[in-house]
């Protein structure tokens, strides 16, 4: 059943008991062409995507536990595009085109809201790497501007631009097509679309081994029995390296707790997004009210979806930095992500040396942003057996030549 | 008028009354009233607005987990967003709002949506407002228009606070019975304990309790033991203090709300053991319209008559599955409230409280439910069905009972937040119908009712319990303690009631909440099943239940029982909710503690710092350091002081405190080992009493850090670094000589601050140190370019190199911080004679550019290696050093490779931006190629043009090419590549 | 905030602490001698394991020194911390 205002008002007549599943839930076929492991937004995204674009018929997404419950549930949902290398910046900048039909596409309402990012410049040398990247985005063909205190006081009224702050902010960078977007719904609407060309997203269903035939994949293991595949696509954010080790691969990855939180709901009062590297913080409003925050990385590897309360105390400092006036707003809920990080703070959308079976991962603090065009791409490469070419320098063998792809200054910690 | 106070009882300072105003209307109420108890004493019922439906809220709890008074306190800078009332503590003067309903709370346009619900059902929003596409951005204006409940402050916080690192044998949280036992037996053992309880007094459930203990009131009983608690040494007894979180090893934060000069207090507590004994909260009753003003909670009720002396009815209907409601309905009794009946749906009735209630003269019918309540602003009537125990269909609500309070009870559930934080499970207890603790995982104990224990006698003892047991884990011998007698009445068990049938069917009939504040209902929850929401986690996140400001305490269990039962399962099959910190919401400002504005991160300023500031230098943030960065003469901007320094230092002398680089001091045998591996360039072959310029690499080979390093004897060595990169240089050498080379003999000391750093740099350098009557002999035979002496000048000790960063003929100058400042002077005073100027980092950023030096950081990132800054000549082909063999992977000998560069402006004229992109075609489609940036821009005074320093692709073989330099909002700038050494390229004034 | 013992100096909080990654990674003795994959497995190839983890530690708001902790990277929990050279790995 389309989603449709009209269809809502149809179904308030019969007391909303007419509404279909937004997915199934099958039973695990014995075989499937393309299995995708991992049922976040990246492989919800990645399945829908196959089965569109690239007609793959016979698909299933597994999924440990329940769909979206990993990063895609516990991310501040910023989406943007403005990243600095011309590698980096066009692959977010197509799944930034993705983002802006995408509940449309899905028929699904995302809320991808284009608010605006800033991106704070509090020193003489992050203004320079502002304008190097505002320069180098607008060459990329995406939007991009550098803004004065002055300008940034009157778009955000509330926050500190004063020249006596201990760090003060001297400019940003503003995207305005950026923004947020409801992560739920990016997976349920994925999973639902996905589902109706006839993806089969298979909860509770742990792949605990890789099965392959000399070089080449043959399927998987789980706790639902054996599944043959001809080809297994990887995509399991805060389990990479576990599901790589599988296959006998090392990656380039560490797993660090990413921490975030929210504050009780208030009437609007930021109507945009705004992130400090310099002060390792980052703020936006929801539509329902609440501040929603993030955190730093925590320095050490982490599987366990929490990091040490220190990093949330930092985290309000910075904050307060921003905008003193938050201090008498409380913190309502905090939660903890699994971040794969690589060196390069870029992802790995690869084949690898097993035949037929691809990764996409460590993606760090940038998922989220990333989900359409992730999918996109690793649904060409999956199909196709080659890389496109937005995602060709995203291999694994860049660790090796040293084509590395440093985003850490557009990354590092403000997502 | 408080037209609902009693005439006597309760816990309030009747000899202090209190004014206050809501919504602008005064009131008054007394010390020791909540503001929600002062509302009901002054009969005020309809408090708020639900978040999506608007309908009218009154007050249901009376603590934590209220979910509709949720008010706006105070104004100005100092007002509170979101407090419930059943937590603010009447002050004189108080000032409330609601947060919800315009243009009020009484008449709210809002409310339409109530009327039209059925479109606002769970999850509506995903399945609209996307045609056409266009008009999202003015949807969710809509959306946002009637987001949040309170407003924030719109100034900056006016108060302070504080963090308070403190260690315990033992931690209680909560001082009801249970906790106050366990405290007790802890304090009597000599313990370090820390009792910490969110009330403004000790007691708990106690405070609501006519119970007897030991032959006395039970609040009698609490002041003797909170007494004695109190008086113990090693005791730390916290009011007002909320245990918020329950980290990993025992770390538990509590935040205080203290009335001194620092508004909060957060606690970071290290504890060997925790006793848990936050007691439970009561769970509402399911029924249509359960949200209408004046229904409540039991245990609310009794805590208003009783602790409060407020009367929140006239005419009541208690309606229940268990016991404990029957005490309000003693307790509404014997205020002077009619009882109109006590509906249980329990066929078999009370045990001694039933008896009681008969005995009183109260109506009771068990076998009975209450369907659905009338009345919009205020509870009107009940309908009243009976019941067999089973039915889960349709019922026919015969009975109508008119009342304006309907008191409800659906059972309690442990507090069980703390003890899910600590990483334990939670365990569901058929028999008590509510998740109790699991197995601790931490060194922890629950007791009380937190721990499923429900009368007051076991509480008792089950706390001296839970002391008991974790003072024997952490050491100490049992306390003398005695179980205070109790009584323990006689209970029938509490049968289950998670929804109650209606006259309709439960997607048809009126609202059923169960998660009041965001108003979702027993249908939302069966429309996510019946879409496929069935984890619990999806059904949480597609109706929003327990994603209140009460963090679902009220209405979470009831809904998972609801899901339960769509989905044909039992409730621990759907599973337990992980609880997250805090507990309860807690301020930004609590959790930031002393650090913010100027203590957000301390401001590091060199010895010479006063000198610059009585200058009028202006700073620049380098690192955590304050630097000079020019110093303006009056009516001078930047580019003019910048243009008056550089020239000043080229023709005569200029000074420069360069104190704030990163100094390290290296000794030992192996010193010189060491350092081959760290630097790329030959350091053995270095002489005593030379200098060299180093980097270092990353193993990745990219460049991490420069600076001089000076030989200062056979085993000696003295290095600097980036003023930025100094704690992680440091660091960065500890850890390969303590993890990878423990073998060497090498000692690293980090003397930055000790010791401070001026340079004299410009052709009067010399002339100027010589007039200080310098110790040692400055010409260049005895003391040539990067080479170091120890020296006398003007009588104060130094160590003096001769080493330029200015292409000058210069010197730096180390000497003990404590004579820096004198020293500053002594060389400006001496310097007037060769109008010495001093000069900041714009300043010495131009002068390096004009000689091609780069800054790491500026003119490199992290993709940048020696090769691609044309320093071939510093990577020693002889040896081994970190990042070599990264320098040899086939990406780093690509000859397109980004490579240092000079650029010059084609007119002469225009300084480049920095930053500027360097492109090739301006008329290429996006995206458009780049072949590199300007990473440092300046105009030259000396040379009088502009000059740039910038990477290019395969730069160096498009020498005298010309491209062009892009930046937004600027025309692009034709540029020519050139040397980047664009100053004395043969180095004649630096070696003079 | 965890507590990690310093060998030298005993418990102390987390945040005196920086954290150095996996342990046990040793430097080849001759870098020219491997090829650009066996050096990529030595720069950037991590176990990154669910569980047991070993690793270092500096303690750099205290003594300085660097030492070995054995941690479970889901639980946190810390087995052991000792002197390097002195423990399994180093």
């Amino acid at each position: 059943m389309k989603y449709s205002a009209l269809n809502l008002v149809r179904n308030a007549f019969s007391h909303n008991r007419n509404w279909k599943e937004a997915w199934r839930s099958p039973e695990p076929k014995k075989e499937y062409d393309v299995i995708i492991v991992g049922g976040g937004g990246h492989g919800l995204a990645t399945a829908y995507y196959l089965a569109r674009e690239h007609n793959v018929g016979n698909i299933a997404v597994l999924e440990k536990g329940w769909i979206g419950g990993g990063n895609t549930g516990r991310n501040t949902t910023i989406v943007r595009s403005n990243y600095l290398w011309t590698e980096a910046s066009l692959l977010y900048e197509k799944s930034m085109q993705l983002w802006e039909g995408l509940s449309q596409d899905l028929n699904y309402n995302v809320m991808f809201s284009q608010r605006g990012v800033y991106n704070l410049g509090h020193t003489l040398q992050d203004m320079r790497d502002i304008e190097r990247r505002v320069n180098a985005n607008r060459l990329n063909g995406i939007d991009a501007e550098v803004v004065t205190a002055k300008q940034i006081k009157k778009d955000i009224p509330l926050i500190n631009t004063s020249p006596d702050a201990r760090y003060p902010i001297l400019g940003a960078s503003l995207q305005p097509r950026a923004g947020v977007a409801r992560h739920d719904a990016v997976a349920w609407g994925f999973a639902r679309a996905a589902d109706q060309l006839g993806v089969d997203i298979i909860e509770q269903c742990e792949v605990t081994g890789v099965n392959r035939n000399g070089s080449t994949v043959t399927g998987v293991e789980t706790t639902r029995g054996t599944i043959k595949a001809k080809k297994v696509g990887v995509v399991v954010a805060g389990n990479a390296s576990v599901v790589a080790s599988m296959a006998g691969l090392r990656l380039p990855i560490e797993s660090h707790p990413l921490q975030a939180y929210v504050s009780e709901p208030l009437k609007p009062v930021l109507d945009t997004v705004v992130m400090s590297n310099a002060v390792h913080g980052y703020v936006s409003q929801s539509d329902k009210g609440e501040l929603v925050i993030g955190a730093g990385i925590d320095a050490y590897n982490g599987y366990g979806q929490r990091g040490s309360f220190s990093t949330i105390e930092h985290a309000m400092q910075a904050i307060l930095e921003l905008f003193p006036m938050f201090s008498r707003v409380r913190m309502l809920r905090m939660w903890g992500g699994i971040v794969d990080v690589c060196p390069d703070a870029c992802p790995i959308i690869s084949k690898t040396p097993v035949d037929g079976l691809y990764f996409n991962c460590g993606w760090g603090t940038g998922g989220f942003k990333a989900t359409p065009g992730s999918g996109w791409v690793f649904a060409h490469t999956i199909a196709e057996d080659r890389p496109h070419e937005l995602n060709q320098p995203f291999n694994l063998q860049r660790f090796e030549t040293g084509a590395l792809i440093d985003e850490h200054g557009a990354a590092a910690v403000a997502h | 008028m408080q037209v609902n106070r009693l005439d006597k009882g309760g816990r309030i300072d009747r000899s202090k009354p209190l004014k206050f105003r809501f919504n602008g209307k005064s009131y008054e109420g007394y010390a020791g009233d909540t503001l929600a108890s002062a509302l009901l004493a002054n009969n005020v019922s309809l408090i708020n607005r639900s978040f999506k439906l608007h309908r009218p809220r009154g007050i249901i709890g009376s603590g934590a987990e209220e979910p509709n008074a949720i008010l706006q306190i105070g104004k100005g800078a100092h007002t509170l967003p979101n407090r419930r009332a059943t937590q603010v503590a009447l002050q004189e003067g108080l000032v409330a709002r609601s947060t919800k309903g315009w243009p009020g709370v009484r008449f709210d346009i809002g409310a339409i949506n109530d009327v039209f619900s059925r479109l606002f059902s769970a999850g509506f929003y995903y399945k609209t407002f996307m045609f056409p596409q266009s008009l999202w951005n003015l949807y969710e204006d809509l959306i946002r228009g009637s987001a949040g409940f309170a407003k924030a402050p719109k100034k900056p916080d006016p108060d302070r606070y504080e963090h308070i690192n403190a260690h315990c044998d033992i931690l209680v949280a909560g001082a009801g019975p249970a906790g106050l036992m366990a405290a007790l037996a802890a304090a009597r053992s000599g313990a370090r304990v820390i009792l910490a309880d969110e009330g403004t007094e000790a007691g708990g459930a106690l405070l609501r309790s006519d119970e007897i203990i030991d032959g006395r009131p039970a609040t009698n009983w609490v002041e003797t033991i909170a007494t004695e608690i109190r008086g113990y040494e090693d005791v730390t007894v916290l009011k007002n203090s909320t245990v918020f979180g329950y980290f990993a090893q025992n770390f538990l934060t509590i935040t205080e709300r203290t009335e001194g000069p620092i508004r909060q207090r957060e606690w970071r507590v290290r504890a060997r053991q925790v006793v848990l004994a936050q007691g439970a909260i009561e769970r509402p009753l399911i029924f249509c319209n359960n949200d209408r003003p004046g229904v409540m909670l039991a245990s609310a009720v009794s805590e208003y008559i009783r602790r409060y002396a407020v009367l929140p009815g006239k005419r009541a209907v208690v309606f229940t599955n268990n016991d404990a409601a029957y005490q309000a309905a003693l307790d509404l009794h014997s205020a002077g409230a009619t009882i109109a009946a006590i509906v249980d749906s329990r066929r078999t009735g009370a045990g001694d409280l039933g008896e009681q209630a008969k005995a009183a003269g109260i109506p009771v019918m068990p076998g009975h439910i209450v369907t659905n309540v009338s009345g919009r602003k205020r509870v009107t009537g009940v309908k009243i069905a009976t019941w067999d125990g089973a039915t889960e269909g349709m019922v026919d609500e015969s009975i109508d009972i008119a009342c304006d309070l309907v008191t409800m009870s659906g059972g309690y559930s442990p507090a069980v937040h703390l003890h899910s934080q600590s990483g334990a499970k939670n365990a569901w207890d058929d028999s008590l119908s509510c998740f109790v603790p699991g197995e601790a995982v931490q060194a922890c104990e629950s007791a009380g009712a937190g721990n499923g224990r429900w009368s007051l006698r076991d509480c008792l003892e089950d706390g001296a319990r839970a002391g008991k047991v974790a003072l024997a884990k952490a050491g100490f011998d049992m306390p003398d303690i005695a179980v205070p007698a109790a009584s323990s009445q006689a209970v029938k068990p509490l049968e289950p009631l998670w929804r109650v049938p209606a006259a309709q069917d439960p997607d048809r009939c009126p609202k059923q909440f169960l998660d009041f504040q965001n108003d979702t209902s027993v249908a939302d929850v069966r429309l996510a099943v019946r879409e496929g929401y069935r984890n619990i986690e999806h059904v949480k996140r597609y109706t929003a239940l327990g994603f209140g400001t009460d963090q679902g305490k009220l209405g979470n269990i009831n809904g998972m029982a609801v899901l339960a039962e769509a989905l044909g399962m039992s409730i621990p099959e759907v599973g337990t909710t992980t609880f997250r910190p805090p507990y309860t919401p807690v301020s930004f400002g609590v959790c930031a503690g002393e650090s913010v504005g100027e203590l957000y991160d301390p401001v590091r300023k060199t010895a010479v710092h006063e000198w610059h500031e009585s200058s009028g230098a202006e700073f620049e943030n380098v690192g955590q350091w304050h630097r000079p960065w020019y110093f303006p003469l009056p009516g001078e901007d930047l580019d003019a002081a910048v243009a008056r320094e550089c020239l000043a230092t080229r023709k005569s002398l200029g000074i420069l405190d360069a104190s704030t680089l990163g100094k390290i001091d290296v000794q030992g045998p192996d010193a010189v080992t060491f350092l081959e591996r760290i630097y790329t360039h030959n350091v053995g072959k270095m002489q005593n009493g030379r200098c060299a310029y180093g980097i270092m690499l990353g193993e990745d080979g990219m460049v991490m850090d420069d600076g001089v390093m000076a030989r200062l004897g056979d085993n000696r060595f003295y290095l600097t670094t980036t003023t930025g990169g100094a704690a992680a240089v440091l660091g960065w050498l500890e850890s390969w000589l303590q993890t990878e080379w423990p073998e060497l003999e090498v000692y690293l000391t980090s003397i930055t601050d000790q010791y401070s750093t001026i340079a004299v740099a410009g052709p009067n350098s010399r002339r100027l140190l010589h007039k200080l009557s310098c110790s040692v002999d400055l010409g260049n035979e005895n003391f040539p370019f990067m080479s170091v002496h120890d020296a006398e000048l003007a009588g104060i000790p130094v160590q003096l190199f001769r080493v330029s960063f200015s292409g000058e003929l210069a010197f730096e100058v180390n000497v003990d911080s404590n004579h820096a400042l004198p020293l500053w002077q002594t060389l400006m005073d001496a310097g007037e004679e060769f109008d010495i100027t001093p000069y900041g980092t714009e300043t010495m950023h131009v002068l390096r550019a004009e000689k091609g030096f780069v800054i790491v950081g500026q003119d490199t990132d992290g993709s940048v290696t020696p090769i691609d800054l044309n320093m071939n000549w510093m990577l020693s082909k002889e040896k081994d050093y970190l990042g070599k063999r990264s320098l040899s992977r086939p990406d780093c000998l690509r000859t397109d490779r980004k490579q240092l560069v000079g650029l010059l402006s084609e007119d002469n004229t225009t300084v480049i931006p920095e930053g500027a992109q360097l492109i090739e075609d301006l008329s290429a489609p996006e995206p458009v190629p780049m072949l590199g940036h300007v990473s440092s821009s300046y105009m030259s005074a000396c040379l009088g043009h502009p000059i740039a320093l910038g990477l290019v692709a395969g730069g160096w073989n498009r020498k005298d090419e010309v491209v062009y330099a892009w930046a937004a909002g600027c025309e692009p700038i034709r540029a020519r590549i050139v040397s980047p050494v664009f100053y004395d390229p043969r180095n004649e004034r630096q070696n003079d | 905030m965890f507590l990690i013992e310093c060998p030298w100096c005993g418990e102390r909080a987390e945040t005196e602490f920086s954290y150095g990654g996996e342990g046990g990674i040793t430097r080849p003795a001759e870098p020219d001698k491997l090829s650009d994959a066996e050096w990529a497995n030595y720069l950037f190839m991590r176990t990154n394991p669910r569980g047991a983890h070993q690793e270092l530690w500096n303690h750099a708001q205290g003594c300085r020194r660097w030492f070995g902790v054995e941690r479970d990277t889901v639980t946190y929990h810390i087995s052991r911390s000792y002197v390097l050279g002195d423990g399994v790995k180093d």
